[in-house]
């Protein structure tokens, strides 16, 4: 069992239930209401992030406030990383923000390496929809400072990997690189320990 | 000992004190209070240039009863942003002459980092989340490396800002905020309203039409006043509570005015409660604009040498928090 601010989240029979918890500080009308939209929410990206090619695990249910999805077995990004591999997260970014979606947490511990040798995207949990630079250069911050935390010493190798792979498949990819770096300057989300 | 002059007035509240290291010895106000519709800028710096000179000779004959003469000040603390840019001129005019007339370093302090260090210096807490919630601003930030980093903001208008134009939309005299809460404890009934969260950002336009549709729509104005800030401080105590987890702190920190809000205040403290964090808020007089909290960070600059030449003196009113290098921590 995992838990986080937002969820629960549990292995049983192959299967993961992602249970988002009720919070006390929020009158139940609310807390109601954003529990189950961000439940469907999330379901309804991570089906569409599949439809345009990014491997995303399949949801068997959506109940009122738990996502039944597919487990997938394998090693996280963060274990196996080399340049290969980042190049294909690169590849991956770029047809998901292609899609007008942004992850929202996109770290080398969300995305797995199956035991068949593709690479899933997972916890759409503060994953939306939105085409702006600002947001698609806030993902890949977010992924680079993931990076940093865990690979400091082969950090550029991987990035560049990344540029590459994420430069094929996103159009827009030279604007949104040059906004990490203004993010990286600016400083905002840095901070995680 | 040292003394700190400080002078504030980059909105609504002018107002001068004196503080040294350990206590705040004396602080005189003179609020703006427009006769209708919100804060004019133009209006509000006139009335801190009417009141300047009474506001800061009366401060002095109040330390004179303490037994701190005007000799006793060590430097001269103005906001230099951010604020209204005709408020801030008017002050920062002050402040100069002030300093030159002393013969003192002059210090140009950042008003949100102002609110945050009163806050840890009144609460006693070392390393926070702090929530900024104002007028002007709404701010998660934490300190890291060397500077407040802003992790969560508005996208659009601070939430004080919201609350006060619903408030004169539907009537009630500026400032709204504290008259909505007044209602709000009176409605019973939640009216479904915009909840925008996006990643550690928050929006509060799409709030304020619909609440002022919701009225116009016939719902009583108790009902929509509490839908309003049911929602609109979810929304804030939800990003709050991110920034904690993803930082990794359990301290929380309230600071500016929208702070003496009691339904604001219960929500954050219940969230902390239920992650184990501890909340802290100072008294209502150090969340709202005052002279103290500027005099206090010049203090903490002057120690580490952060005073600004009078050429370099000019005002900033899109200052941001993270563009400060924090030497004092």
């Amino acid at each position: 069992m995992l838990q986080c601010a937002e969820a629960i989240v549990e292995f049983q029979d192959g299967l993961v239930y992602k249970r988002r918890i009720r919070k006390r500080y929020r009158i139940a009308e609310i807390d109601e209401r954003i529990r189950k939209e961000r439940t469907r929410a999330e379901a309804r990206i991570m089906a569409e992030a599949r439809r345009h090619g990014v491997p995303t695990p399949i949801i068997f249910d959506v109940m009122d406030y738990t996502l039944v999805m597919e487990q997938i077995e394998g090693a996280l990004a963060r274990e196996i990383m080399r340049p290969q591999i980042s190049e294909r997260i690169g590849e991956l970014t770029g047809i998901l923000h292609g899609s007008g979606i942004i992850h929202g947490d996109l770290t080398a511990s969300n995305i797995i390496l199956s035991s068949d040798d593709t690479l899933y995207l997972i916890d759409f949990g503060l994953a939306y929809f939105d085409s702006s630079t600002e947001s698609r250069g806030v993902d890949v911050h977010v992924y680079f400072q993931s990076l940093a935390a865990t690979h400091a010493s082969s950090l550029p190798e991987l990035k560049e990997a990344f540029v590459k792979g994420y430069t094929r498949t996103l159009p827009e990819a030279a604007e949104v690189l040059t906004r990490v770096a203004d993010i990286e300057r600016r400083g905002r989300y840095v901070m995680r320990k | 000992m040292v003394v700190i002059l400080g002078l504030e007035g980059t909105a609504w509240n002018l107002s001068a004190a004196l503080v040294t290291e350990d206590r705040v010895i004396h602080e005189v106000e003179s609020p703006y209070r427009p006769l209708h519709g919100g804060i004019h800028p133009r209006e509000a710096a006139q009335h801190h240039a009417a009141e300047l000179k009474r506001v800061v000779s009366q401060l002095i004959e109040k330390a004179q009863d303490a037994r701190f003469s005007i000799c006793d000040i060590d430097g001269v603390a103005f906001s230099q942003g951010p604020g209204l840019g005709p408020c801030l001129r008017t002050v920062a005019t002050a402040a100069r002459a002030l300093a030159l007339a002393l013969n003192v370093p002059l210090i140009g302090v950042n008003h949100c980092i102002a609110h945050i260090e009163i806050g840890r210096w009144r609460c006693g807490t070392e390393d926070p989340v702090v929530l900024y919630v104002s007028g002007a601003n709404s701010q998660v930030l934490t300190y890291h490396t060397g500077r407040y980093r802003i992790i969560g903001e508005t996208l659009d208008i601070g939430i004080g800002n919201a609350l006060d134009k619903f408030a004169r939309y539907v009537g009630l005299k500026h400032p709204g905020g504290p008259k909505v809460e007044e209602l709000a404890a009176q409605g019973t009934r939640y009216i479904h309203l915009p909840y925008v969260v996006k990643g550690m950002d928050f929006s509060f336009t799409g709030l304020t039409t619909a609440a002022k549709d919701a009225v116009d729509a016939g719902n009583s104005l108790a009902d929509v006043c509490y839908s309003f800030q049911e929602t609109a401080f979810a929304m804030l105590t939800e990003v709050t509570e991110r920034a904690m987890a993803y930082c990794g702190k359990d301290e929380m920190l309230l600071a500016g005015g929208v702070g003496a809000n009691r339904r604001l205040q219960q929500m954050l403290h219940t969230m902390c409660t239920d992650r184990g964090a501890r909340f802290f808020v100072p008294e209502s007089k150090y969340l709202k604009d005052n002279g103290a909290m500027i005099a206090y960070l010049g203090l903490l600059q002057l120690r580490t040498g952060q005073t600004l030449p009078i050429e370099d003196s000019a005002v900033r009113p899109n200052f941001r928090p993270d563009e400060v290098e924090v030497k004092w921590r």
